[in-house]
């Protein structure tokens, strides 16, 4: 029975972290890739660990790899939350179909600080790119 | 916070007591050790544990759900041949104020898939959410502010 329940956890996990890798190759835009990755990586890594810990079912795996988790837990959402503002401000251009950006004109390029106001002025206009690192000759 | 510290505390006595260091035991004298102070201190100034314990319980429960239903979802667009994808970013302000709660606040929205918690405002009264299903805008933000805010609210800041 319990074998049963390991092998489900750990087989849940290795489709989440697959699934996050087909995310990252069809997703359009950079924050779309992100969404996929860092939350399903996450629960992934999560239900391996609880079927590894399951497994050995020791009291020093079980402490581990909840400190693990609780550190994956805490980590992840701030990596993901710099690398997005980074490459908001490095001029990533969202995709074409996205629907709504309030993000816009809201960052002061000169220091990046961002502002909640209305503050409509050319010094918050973040310049977008349309050319991107992996194209080969930009036209 | 210190409640917590004495109930740790008890349920480490009550796994030495019994001698047996099983995770299970751990949990049983954890258990024990809130019904002891609960008896003990339910009608003195420091309650406040005893209010906000079980909405901790709820939270986690209530964010494993999310988390689940979430990653289903995804699971379910990426695997689509075309992919029903609705993007925006949306602004969504903030009633939170300590630094705590906000940090809390956004790592819940990060972590469920489908939202990303991208700037906060220097001035902390707006959080930028990227998200991947948007359908409206003002649901969105009323769904935020209803179901986590007000929750990381009731424990944070309660």
């Amino acid at each position: 029975m319990q074998e049963i329940v390991i092998m489900l956890l750990m087989l849940l996990g290795a489709i989440l972290i697959f699934l996050a890798g087909v995310g990252i190759l069809r997703m359009p835009d950079v924050f779309l890739r992100m969404s996929a990755t860092a939350k399903a990586g996450t629960l992934g890594v999560g239900l391996i660990l609880t079927a590894a810990a399951l497994h050995f079912n020791e009291f020093g795996i079980y402490a581990r790899v909840i400190a693990i988790i609780f550190f994956i837990l805490l980590t992840a959402p701030i990596a993901a939350h710099i690398i997005g503002r980074a490459a908001y401000f490095d001029g990533v251009p969202l995709w074409e179909d996205t629907v709504q950006d309030d993000l816009k004109k809201h960052y002061r390029i000169s220091d990046h600080a961002l502002y909640s106001g209305e503050l409509p002025s050319e010094e918050f206009l973040v310049p977008q790119k349309e050319a991107d690192d992996f194209s080969e000759e930009p036209e | 916070m210190n409640l917590f510290l004495v109930n740790l505390l008890l349920a480490l006595a009550w796994v030495a007591l019994t001698g047996s260091f099983q995770p299970v035991d751990l949990l049983f004298g954890f258990l024990l050790g809130y019904g002891v102070l609960w008896l003990a201190f339910r009608s003195t100034r420091s309650k406040r544990y005893f209010s906000r314990f079980p909405k901790v319980v709820e939270f986690v429960l209530f964010f494993v759900k999310e988390l689940l239903l979430a990653n289903l979802r995804m699971a379910v667009t990426i695997l689509s041949p075309k992919m029903q994808l609705r993007p925006g970013v949306v602004a969504v302000p903030l009633d939170l104020k300590t630094r705590a709660g906000i940090v809390f606040l956004a790592n819940m929205i990060t972590l469920t898939p489908g939202t990303l918690s991208l700037d906060i405002s220097v001035d902390r009264k707006m959080l930028y959410v990227h998200t991947v299903w948007l359908e409206d805008a003002e649901k969105f933000r009323s769904a935020i502010k209803q179901e986590y805010e007000r929750r990381v609210k009731e424990i944070v800041e309660a």
